[in-house]
């Protein structure tokens, strides 16, 4: 089946050519044909993406690369021995992160076509949503960390006009979404700009950007015996088989990294600055790191994906949950051999990741608005993944980005439905009464309650993802996140690291705030009585956004036993142990497979399980009453200021505001001001050029025109005074200006071309 | 014999001659009157240096008839140019075209 | 002493793609008689069969494909048919078709619809191709002419329109008054060499090195004069003072096109004397050429002046008009290279591809101002952009591509086209001259941008008239804008077949 992996370009072809198809031909298809077109498109990526991965399966999970048919060589430049190409790399890893994209991203299409029903911009919707996954594909299955980069931006901007897809709603809100939008897109320059210098740096130290030259095998990394082998040092010259594996010839990045690391001592030259080859690997990781915390919304630069939820619901789901957020971790992933090996980088990934996790719990704890709170969660979540990145378990990052996947965009597209439901029920209303201006906001909590009757489905699916979320066994969030734990606290217990523990007692704190807010989340919308009109008159959405939800629900439940731990009972033996880890080791150098802990499994769940008894007691049915306080807040004065402090998300924007924008706009005002205007507009340009000008000119055409005319006239006195008279004409006349300038230009170039010699001539 | 030089020092004088009458005319006809001057300074030249340094190649005399052919050209189509200007402001002098400048 | 050539000696075959333009001109400038003027659109079609007719007999003979007639040379060495040729050829046609493209609507529009503005399109054209294929200093000053003379007419084609007939007026007197220096310089070569035919000079120049002064002053003379001339078609400084104005008056399709053919055909002849003719012309021994440092200095002139100037215009005609002065500095950047021993060929590579990526680039950004233009000529001011994002995406798109291709961001054709230039002049060891021209391209972002920033970030009616054809040539130019600058290879590989005939 190896003649299979050839296909991979297809992955990116068919969702390009749906776009383009709904670009030229979306008007006259109508909101039909775009969705036969979008969804079959993204569709037909998943059925090649499943066809590539049953060909992994089948070859024993080769690795290949593909060259991308037509487009050549993409930079070729044989004097300086550069060559990149345009080349797919199909190995378990790419071949996940396709399944993921496209998976989820055929389910989160499907409900669209609801979502999206009677939009006016529903062609052009599709169309971004194709090209977005054109560009993720991109990302995920390219060979090199250019092809990466294009994916990168590619995805950005297709972030940015999602966002701000409703740009046009009348008033503020449509403001509102073009701003949050800009906002998502320069924060992201931000780490865009780390990304693209870590990837410059990668090419001056290795020459190259390629991560495997084709028919390159990954230089193992042996590790017979789990339990046994100290996890965190590599280790590769003393197990047998690893000469076997001796690359000679070009290597890419990875395998190069890795014999250097081995040899030992190898420096990278910069200009006259020579930098040992680990440190320069610690800064290529930590500018990594800065392109990671844009796209995956860590701290600091995490800010913009609240706001993001502007865009449409499905583009939350798709972009802003499931795929193009874990687009950090993957990197991270797939640079795991330059972060196995920078200490400094992993200790830092790590207190970034936990402490995001940590705060955006947190923040999350005290938001109104449904889909804000799955934001903050999301941002928490991603956190978890880069601390597992951090602490080497590279394994579970890619698993708990997995179920994340499923179980996030369940929810996302589980609240969209809410709102879809409670806007139906405010038209209803809307058009019986006639006071419906009440501030109503179908995505504010508040107005809701007692869906569970109105909606059944959307409510038993949103339970799933809620129990997925909050890891609770067996659904497939519990397996993953333990996995985190697990590996952050081996770290710390095998290795003696700090980041090991602290990253293990930060996160145990998050997900006991996860299982808290979910369930806050869930009493406040389904359970108790409606607390608005809207609420009493919502209906359950249409079977085309129910089944989606379906879907994605059943693969949040069972997920999670692709990877069961080693040590587990029963699954461990029906299911096979760690799947997952055996598979993606093929192509991630260390990853490594979880073990089960009964001591640790047994502290996450019943923490789990007690956040969510004491959610469920705070706020029971009857609890809110009071529209503007939150039960939290009338439990004592202590926990309402630590609710203010959450609800005002730590005041992290306001902070940015004062000490980033606005020392910012003043300097560019100050420049805009002083430095364009009124020294370069009127002062250089106006004095400077313009009078320079007019009196060189002036000079020269005196100089000149009185010798001629001297001559001429016989140096008369009648003939100076002629002659003024003619030189003031001259300065008037501006053809004959501009001849005057080709003059002056031909004796310049006369006396330049003739320098060398007048020089001999005179002898100076 | 008179010698090379001065034909030279003559096309050059003449050039220059043209060159003023670019400068300091104010009329487009006279202004394109001395371009005419210039244009037959080069031809003296060409003849000149026929004559004295290749007097059996022809390429310089053949030169010669291509210059005056292109000015005969150039004067056709500048006096067009001039006429449709003349038609409109009633005017030839040159300065009175500054509608475009800076 | 004086032998008549026979038929086969002048090898005419070898001229087919000009020819071919030429003869479907002259029978254009008749058929054009017989086009009833309400149905003048129908000259366009002709001019466009005849142009398409010899675009692809430029491609078939630059893909190698078939060769016209045998050897590089024909007319007895006055035509040179070599690569560079058919480069410059298909530069020049492609630039015709869309120049034809853009005029289609714009004619009508602006009352002007008259037959001989494509009869005299074309010619222009035939004089370009001349120029890329001058072996003789004859044909480099026939083809100016022929260049030349056409676009004078065209410049005042919106008579009477008094800003048409002003530039017309300023473009003819000023252009013939370079012309005269041209041919005086061309005068004291034929003086120096007693030879007009470029082969001959590039052999002569070897004895006046090593023989005596006079010659070699009346060479060193000469070259900068026709420099001048040269430099005037290309608008170098301090010999562009025309170009503003001209630009602002000249009927806007004029301009789309001549900014472009005027350039490659100026920038053709210069390499064609200078690279071809006279690459061993050398005050020491081991130096580079000895004009070199002349078209160097003027290149860095030309980058700053025009880069500095355009910061300020807030006319779109005459904003394009200082960004097409700097353009011609950075490619007279790799002129000058083709001074150094040995990097003639890859000077002239670099030069074809520049002007490839500038040819799409720039007509297409011309294109965009004649969609905005109004009827009566105004509407061409800067603010003209504002808000077009909003009410023509498509066109805003366009012009945000060309600007940044303009700038020579990465991933357009302006980047390939000064990585090339740049590269031919590192190799050149100009170091100086290559850093101001990265300083300047730099400089150059501020104003192409703010183009971008008005269409994009302020408001405004943005309105804009594109009928068909106009699309396509905007089409057409930013997907070759594109296509270049994603896929370099196609044209790099293209540019390595070119070489000169002689020289070098």
């Amino acid at each position: 089946m190896e003649n299979f992996f050839d296909l991979v370009p297809l992955v990116v072809l068919f969702p390009l050519i749906g776009l383009l198809i709904n670009l030229f031909a979306g008007k006259q298809l109508g909101e039909r044909g775009v969705s036969i077109v979008a969804v079959g498109a993204s569709a037909m990526a998943l059925l090649v993406s499943i066809v590539l991965w049953l060909a992994q399966v089948d070859t024993g999970f080769g690795a290949v690369v593909v060259d991308a048919p037509l487009l050549g060589t993409w930079i070729d430049i044989p004097s300086a021995g550069v060559e990149i190409g345009w080349q797919f790399r199909v190995d378990t890893l790419s071949v996940t992160m396709m399944l993921v994209v496209t998976g989820v991203g055929t389910l989160i299409h499907l409900y669209a076509v609801g979502y999206m029903h009677g939009d006016e911009g529903f062609p052009r919707f599709f169309v971004y949503m194709n090209l977005f996954l054109v560009f993720m594909l991109v990302l995920v299955s390219g060979n090199n960390f250019l092809m990466m980069f294009v994916g990168w931006e590619g995805v950005g901007l297709c972030s940015y006009l999602l966002i701000g897809f409703w740009f046009d709603k009348p008033g503020d809100e449509g403001w509102k979404n073009s701003d949050a939008a800009r906002k998502a897109f320069i924060v992201n320059r931000i780490g865009d700009f780390g990304l693209i210098l870590g990837v410059l740096l990668t090419f001056w130290t290795f020459g190259t950007l390629d991560y495997y030259v084709p028919d390159e095998e990954p230089i193992p990394y042996h590790h017979a015996e789990h339990e046994a082998e100290p996890l965190f040092t590599p280790d590769i010259t003393g197990v047998d088989g690893a000469e076997s594996h001796a690359v000679s010839g070009p290597m890419g990045v990875f395998n190069q990294a890795e014999t250097w690391l081995t040899e030992g001592d190898h420096r990278v030259e910069f200009g006259t600055v020579s930098i040992k080859f680990e440190h320069m690997l610690t800064v290529i990781t930590l500018l990594f790191l800065l392109g990671a915390t844009g796209k995956s919304a860590q701290i600091p630069l995490f800010i913009w994906l609240p706001d993001a939820m502007a865009g449409p619901t499905p583009v939350s789901a798709l972009i802003h949950a499931a795929t193009m957020v874990t687009a950090g971790v993957y990197m991270m992933v797939r640079a795991n051999v330059f972060y196995h090996a920078s200490e400094t980088t992993s200790f830092v990934v790590t207190m970034i990741g936990a402490t995001t996790a940590l705060v955006a719990g947190f923040i999350a704890l005290g938001q109104w608005d449904i889909k804000r709170v799955l934001a903050y969660s999301t941002v928490s979540q991603l956190g978890f993944m880069v601390t597992a990145v951090g602490v080497g378990a590279y394994t579970a990052a890619m698993f708990h980005l997995v179920t994340h996947a499923c179980f996030k965009a369940l929810l996302f597209l589980g609240s969209g439905s809410v709102i879809h439901g409670l806007e139906h029920g405010h038209h209803h209303v809307a058009h019986g009464e006639h006071d419906h201006d009440d501030g109503f906001d179908p995505q504010d909590m508040r107005f809701m309650g007692g869906l569970r009757h109105k909606m059944p489905l959307t409510y038993w699916t949103y339970l799933v993802g809620t129990l997925a979320l909050a890891g609770i066994i067996p659904f497939a969030g519990f397996w993953s996140k333990d996995e985190i734990l697990v590996d952050s606290l081996k770290l710390g217990l095998d290795d003696g690291r700090l980041d090991g523990y602290l990253g293990f007692g930060m996160l145990l704190a998050a997900a006991a705030f996860t299982a808290f807010y979910m369930w806050r989340q869930v009493s406040m919308v389904f359970y108790g009585e409606p607390r608005h009109a809207a609420a009493e008159h919502a209906g359950e959405s249409a079977p085309v956004m129910v089944w989606p939800l379906m879907g994605l629900a059943f693969l949040s439940a069972v997920i999670g036993l692709i990877n069961v731990p080693s040590g587990f009972p029963v699954l461990g033996w029906l299911y096979g142990e760690h799947q997952f880890a055996n598979w993606l080791e093929e192509s991630v150098t260390y990853a490594h497979g979880g073990e089960f802990n009964w001591l640790l499994a047994t502290i996450a769940v019943a923490l789990a399980l007690a956040a969510i008894y004491v959610a469920r007691t705070i706020y029971n049915d009857r609890a809110i009453t009071d529209l503007e306080r939150d039960p939290l807040e009338r439990l004592s004065p202590r926990l309402a200021q630590a609710f203010a402090l959450s609800n005002a998300k730590l005041y992290w924007d306001e902070v940015y505001f004062a000490f980033v924008v606005h020392p910012y706009r003043r300097a560019a005002y100050t420049l805009a001001e002083r430095v364009d205007w009124y020294w370069w507009h009127d002062f250089v340009h106006e004095r400077v050029i313009y009078g320079t000008f007019n009196r060189v000119t002036r000079l020269l055409t005196d100089v000149l025109d009185l010798k001629i005319i001297d001559r001429a006239f016989l140096r008369s006195a009648e003939a100076v005074r002629v002659a003024a008279s003619r030189i003031r004409r001259i300065q008037t006349g501006y053809v004959r200006t501009y001849a005057l300038s080709v003059l002056f230009g031909a004796l310049l170039v006369t006396i330049i071309i003739l320098y060398p010699v007048l020089r001999d001539l005179l002898g100076i | 014999m008179v010698p090379l030089w001065m034909y030279l020092v003559v096309a050059a004088a003449l050039f220059s001659t043209g060159l003023y009458g670019v400068l300091a005319r104010r009329n487009a006809i006279a202004i394109l009157m001395s371009i005419e001057l210039m244009l037959n300074a080069v031809n003296i030249n060409l003849v000149a240096f026929w004559r004295y340094q290749k007097p059996g190649d022809v390429s310089g005399q053949v030169f010669a008839a291509f210059v005056f052919v292109v000015a005969a050209a150039e004067a056709a189509v500048g006096l067009a140019l001039i006429i449709a200007i003349y038609r409109r402001r009633q005017s030839v002098i040159a300065e009175d075209m500054n509608l475009m400048k800076w | 002493m004086f032998e008549v050539p026979s038929l086969s000696d002048l090898n005419i075959a070898a001229t087919l793609p000009v020819m071919s333009l030429v003869l479907g001109t002259c029978i254009l400038l008749l058929a054009d008689l017989f086009v009833p003027q309400e149905r003048k659109q129908l000259t366009a079609w002709l001019a466009v069969a005849g142009l398409g007719v010899s675009l692809a007999l430029s491609l078939l003979s630059l893909g190698d494909v078939t060769r016209f007639g045998d050897g590089d040379e024909a007319f007895a060495g006055m035509f040179v048919a070599d690569t560079f040729t058919d480069a410059v050829n298909v530069i020049a046609l492609v630039t015709a078709l869309l120049g034809v493209m853009v005029a289609y609507n714009y004619l009508e529009r602006t009352g002007t619809q008259r037959g001989e503005y494509y009869v005299l399109l074309l010619f222009t054209t035939a004089g370009v191709m001349f120029m890329g294929a001058a072996g003789d200093l004859v044909v480099v000053f026939v083809a100016l002419e022929l260049l030349s003379i056409p676009l004078y007419i065209l410049s005042g084609f919106r008579r009477p329109q008094e800003a048409s007939e002003e530039s017309a007026m300023k473009y003819f007197l000023l252009g013939a008054f370079a012309s005269g220096f041209l041919v005086y310089g061309i005068a004291l070569i034929y003086g120096a060499t007693g030879t007009t035919g470029l082969h001959d000079i590039w052999i002569a120049v070897d004895d006046i090195v090593a023989g005596d002064a006079t010659s070699q002053y009346l060479l060193l003379i000469g070259a900068g004069l026709m420099l001048v001339g040269l430099g005037f078609k290309v608008a170098a400084v301090p010999f562009h003072m025309w170009t503003p104005d001209v630009y602002q008056g000249a009927p806007t399709s004029v301009v789309a096109y001549m900014s472009v053919a005027a350039k490659v055909g100026g920038f053709a002849a210069l390499l064609r004397v200078l690279a071809a003719g006279m690459p061993h012309f050398v005050l020491d021994a081991g130096a580079p050429a000895a004009w070199q440092d002349t078209v160097w200095l003027v290149a860095v002139l030309t980058m700053l002046l025009g880069n500095l100037v355009a910061i300020v215009q807030n006319d779109l005609k005459r904003l394009l008009a200082y960004s097409s002065i700097a353009h011609a500095g950075y490619v007279l950047l790799a002129v000058a290279a083709a001074g150094s021993a040995g990097l003639a060929d890859e000077s002239a590579q670099a030069v074809v591809i520049y002007m490839m990526a500038y040819a799409f680039t720039n007509v297409g950004a011309f294109s965009v101002v004649i969609a905005v233009e109004k009827d009566d000529a105004s509407n061409t001011g800067v603010t003209s952009m504002r808000g077009l994002a909003r009410s023509q995406p498509w066109l805003a798109a366009a012009m945000a591509l060309f600007m940044l291709s303009l700038t020579g961001i990465p991933l357009t054709a302006g980047f390939v086209g000064k990585w090339f230039v740049f590269k031919a002049a590192i190799s050149a060891d100009l170091f100086f001259a290559v850093v101001v021209g990265a300083v300047t391209s730099l400089i150059s972002a501020y104003y192409y941008l703010r183009i971008v920033w008005y269409m994009y970030f302020e408001e405004g009616d943005g309105e804009a008239v594109i009928p068909w054809p106009l699309a396509a040539a905007i089409s057409i130019a930013a997907v070759g804008t594109l296509f270049l600058g994603v896929m370099p290879y196609l044209l790099t590989d293209m540019a390595r077949e070119i070489t000169l005939a002689f020289g070098g």
